[in-house]
């Protein structure tokens, strides 16, 4: 290679100011790696440009005054970077989700509320309901007081019977509107398959007269059945019968039974 | 060579008395690279600050083998002046702005009376051919490439590169 013939074209001299390719730039760094005229060359030029440029200076600025603003920089540098997007950014987004989180619980909280209400509405209807049936029941209840207590009502207690001296029976007849109160309480529940019969009696001769079947006796609460008697009764009887009742009561299984008393 | 690659490479690991001799080294030429430039004292004292911070900020990203240490901080140079000039600001500010070469810059330079190299400057440039001026003016101090400078000087681009050899030759001989 011709040194002096590559120094001459004046490439270093473009190679100083910059403006070579970066692939002249690499091949110039390889030869001034070999050739160190060449690399003298190029420090010529260097310092020549250095000293050209430099006297362009307006005044120089020492390094103290410069160091100055290099640490404000640094500062910034660290300072800035990492503070100021995210604080920003992070209270935003902190914000959003606390707002976010808040309406999801003030919603959750509504529906709830809505439920407790459903509850409580449906809650009382039952009440109601409830209070609706106890008053019923009470005038139920009265009604039946009313009855038994009327002047003209006759009691007759039913007593047990052979196997069955355990059970009891109150009828309580108003001979004026024909109708009968029985108290069924000393009976127990009536069988599967079974039923109570009422009976009408009259003693001489011995005439049983059906007066119904209880068919809701087990379901019964109180456990007294208002029933129709126009007949001029000297004796009432209860019997279980067979579901549907008999014709005739079944003596055996006579449960009670109770004479009334002739008037004075 | 081999104390300023020592020096580039300290720097380059943040050492900051290696970088208070590279500043010490060239501060002045990018003050003078900027300044004829922007031709505003403050400005190009802020700007030269500002280039000498990015070389700092910046340093990993030079490699010897891509050119020279003061190439590398020239043309960061060269282009932060250029994109001051072309802010708004900046135009709106320097509406007339002169068109003094480096030349003229020089040769009513007080600073440069307590210099050593003042003496051979001035007269270097002084006796420098109008040719020269500009070919030194585009691509040392304004960036221009190889080719720009041939077509704004309407020069072959044979001759932009053996014509500023000789120039370079003529200043070196002055100054060294």
């Amino acid at each position: 290679m011709d040194i002096n013939a590559y120094i001459e074209s004046g490439i270093l001299e473009l190679y100083v100011a910059g403006q070579l390719s970066e692939k002249e730039n690499q091949e110039v760094y390889e030869l001034l790696q070999q050739y160190p005229e060449l690399l003298q060359e190029v420090l010529e030029i260097e310092a020549a440009v250095v000293k050209l440029t430099a006297a362009v200076s307006p005044h120089s600025i020492n390094f103290e005054s410069f160091r100055g603003k290099l640490k404000d920089t640094d500062n910034k540098v660290v300072d800035m970077r990492p503070k100021k997007p995210n604080w920003i950014s992070y209270t935003g987004w902190a914000a959003s989700i606390l707002l976010a989180g808040g309406l999801l619980w003030t919603l959750n909280n509504k529906t709830k509320l809505e439920e407790q209400l459903q509850t409580a509405d449906i809650e009382n209807q039952y009440l109601e309901t409830q209070i609706e049936d106890a008053r019923n029941n009470l005038a139920h209840t009265k009604d039946l007081l009313d009855a038994i207590r009327d002047k003209d009502i006759l009691a007759v207690p039913l007593g047990g019977q052979g196997d069955f001296a355990n059970s009891y029976a109150k009828v309580y007849w108003n001979k004026a509107d024909n109708t009968i109160y029985l108290d069924a309480e000393g009976l127990p529940n009536a069988p599967e398959g079974k039923v109570w019969q009422v009976w009408s009696l009259t003693l001489n001769p011995l005439t049983p007269t059906s007066l119904g079947t209880i068919e809701d006796f087990n379901t019964d609460e109180n456990k007294i059945f208002t029933i129709t008697n126009a007949n001029q009764s000297q004796a009432f009887g209860i019997t279980l019968e067979p579901a549907g009742g008999s014709e005739s009561p079944t003596m055996e299984q006579l449960y009670t039974l109770g004479v009334v008393p002739v008037a004075p | 060579m081999a104390d300023l690659d020592t020096l580039v490479s300290q720097f380059q690991n943040k050492n900051e008395v290696a970088f208070q001799k590279l500043y010490g080294m060239y501060s002045d030429s990018i003050h003078g690279v900027v300044y004829n430039i922007v031709k505003d004292t403050a400005i190009a004292d802020e700007l030269m600050q500002d280039v000498f911070i990015k070389a700092w900020h910046n340093a990993h990203t030079y490699s010897s083998q891509k050119g020279r240490f003061f190439t590398w901080i020239l043309n960061i140079a060269q282009n932060a002046a250029i994109d001051k000039t072309r802010s708004k600001a900046f135009k709106q500010k320097k509406q007339n702005l002169n068109s003094d070469f480096f030349v003229d810059i020089i040769t009513s330079n007080d600073n440069l009376d307590n210099s050593t190299d003042a003496i051979g400057i001035k007269k270097f440039v002084k006796n420098l051919g109008k040719k020269c001026k500009e070919v030194i003016e585009l691509l040392y101090f304004k960036g221009f490439t190889q080719k720009e400078t041939s077509e704004e000087l309407d020069m072959p681009i044979g001759t932009v590169k053996t014509r500023n050899r000789n120039c370079i030759k003529e200043l070196r001989d002055m100054v060294l």
